[in-house]
């Protein structure tokens, strides 16, 4: 946020999203980072001054978590519908009950219908890189729609990593000041104007799609900036998923986050064992990269979905994206939930699980992965 | 500003440029509002003194006033909601039933 000189900061404390904000208020106090931080009173409050800020022309980010973001899905809604440029983190946590503080990331999937671009983070580096990124596609005129990007609870909000910043010319170079202009709404004293005013079935669904195409623009520009980061940062960068060693793959696991690592050690090892193993990790989930996932996937024998979230009633999220994308079944593993860790030998164990139903010609599974007996 | 040119015209010209529904403070944006008025508010030019605190606290902006500050009130906007004939200290406006 320091490096893409947002000029607000709003935003209510919560476990995990804490640590965030705080070193924000850290270097607005130092004077290290010009901005001003509203303090408000709930994560509703939060995005409602953010909203209110972009659309007096200010760069605007927040950062929240779980039962938070809930609370501000109302403003979620109206930041997607009116087409304010805000970025937000998200760092995934469970939703309560039973209370837990821990990594799932279903909190950010319900938001997935808000007309937010959603982006996940693997490292903090990515995390780095896609808080700058997210501004310039945001703010892209073709777009025009907020961008919310999930972080591991723990695992990435707390572990220690080394991140390369990007030296401040360059990221003045590759995002330049928010230019009022390219607003969907911007409001000026001297030309007034209505905003969130009663609009009838006449216009509504012509408004609606103008969200649509905004949303399904932000497919390419997310790749049209990825790519000039990657120049400008000199690392190369994923843009809507990346595809590690699915070339040849007779299966491949799908993965979003943090543990998409954890997934990738466990290819290599499986490839060393002769199986011709692959991942995709999806960086964006909306809008959901249906034509690259089809080129990645079509011709893979078996495929794996790992979700870390569940639509109670239907199943794991991610899976339902894929297989309405690919046009058939794939083995659906819903792991990790509340926080449980996914190891490598998780992802090894599901891919050969996969595998071995397609080998004997079965329907794909849905499995509930390392699921215990409730005493 | 190029911002508030480009905004102007997007307003006022092109309405299929708006990325989102906007539209401009203007009389009767949202339809002839008088029609959901039960109670009417009637007004005594005799008694008035022309303070123009009705004109101030209509919440419609529905009580017009000319050169002389002559008030007078816009039926087709006017909710009834009885503002004026509170705020009237020469009981120049007493309020009605009219459905």
């Amino acid at each position: 946020m320091r490096s893409a000189r947002a000029e607000i900061v709003a935003a209510y404390p919560i476990t995990p999203q804490t640590q965030i904000i705080e070193k924000l208020a850290e270097f607005i106090a130092k004077g290290e980072m010009r901005a001003r931080y509203i303090r408000v009173e709930s994560e509703h409050s939060a995005m409602a001054a953010c909203i209110s800020a972009e659309a007096c022309g200010a760069r605007s980010f927040t950062a929240t978590s779980s039962h938070g973001l809930l609370y501000m899905s109302e403003l979620i809604f109206w930041a997607g519908m009116g087409r304010f440029p805000v970025t937000m983190a998200v760092v995934n946590r469970a939703l309560a009950p039973p209370w837990s503080i821990w990594n799932e990331h279903t909190d950010i999937l319900t938001q997935r219908d808000a007309g937010w671009v959603i982006m996940m983070c693997e490292n903090a580096q990515e995390a780095y890189d896609t808080a700058v990124q997210a501004f310039k596609i945001a703010e892209d005129e073709r777009v025009t729609q907020p961008v919310m990007y999930g972080l591991d609870a723990f695992t990435l909000s707390h572990t220690a990593e080394n991140v390369d910043p990007l030296d401040q010319r360059d990221v003045d170079g590759f995002l330049p000041p928010l230019d009022p202009s390219k607003l969907a709404v911007y409001m000026d004293t001297d030309h007034p104007i209505t905003f969130g005013n009663l609009l009838g079935p006449d216009m509504m669904m012509e408004f609606r799609h103008k969200v649509m195409e905004g949303m399904s623009a932000a497919t390419g520009v997310i790749e049209e900036v990825a790519r000039d980061y990657a120049n400008v940062s000199g690392r190369p960068q994923t843009g809507l998923l990346e595809d590690y060693r699915c070339n040849d793959a007779e299966v491949a696991v799908v993965s979003i986050g943090a543990s998409s690592g954890d997934a990738k050690d466990a290819v290599d090892q499986l490839r060393d064992e002769g199986v011709r193993a692959g991942m995709v990790k999806l960086r964006v989930i909306r809008p959901f990269p249906a034509e690259r996932l089809r080129e990645k996937l079509g011709t893979i024998k078996a495929v794996a979905v790992v979700d870390r979230d569940y639509s109670y009633g239907f199943g794991g999220i991610l899976a339902g994206d894929t297989m309405a994308t690919l046009k058939r079944g794939v083995a659906r593993y819903i792991a990790g939930l509340g926080g449980r860790d996914i190891s490598v030998a998780d992802f090894r164990g599901m891919m050969m699980d996969s595998l071995k139903a397609s080998e004997e010609g079965n329907e794909p599974p849905e499995v509930w992965w390392n699921l215990k007996e409730v005493p | 500003m190029q911002a508030t040119s480009e905004r102007e015209e997007g307003v006022g010209k092109a309405k299929a440029k708006q990325k989102v529904a906007l539209s401009s403070p203007s009389e009767g944006a949202s339809g002839l509002t008088g029609m959901w008025r039960i109670k009417k508010p009637l007004m005594d030019q005799g008694k008035c003194n022309k303070c123009l605190i009705c004109w101030l606290y209509c919440p419609e902006a529905a009580i017009t006033r000319d050169k002389e500050n002559r008030v007078s009130i816009n039926y087709e906007f006017c909710k009834g909601c009885g503002i004026c004939g509170e705020v009237c200290p020469s009981k120049a406006i007493v309020i009605v039933k009219e459905v």
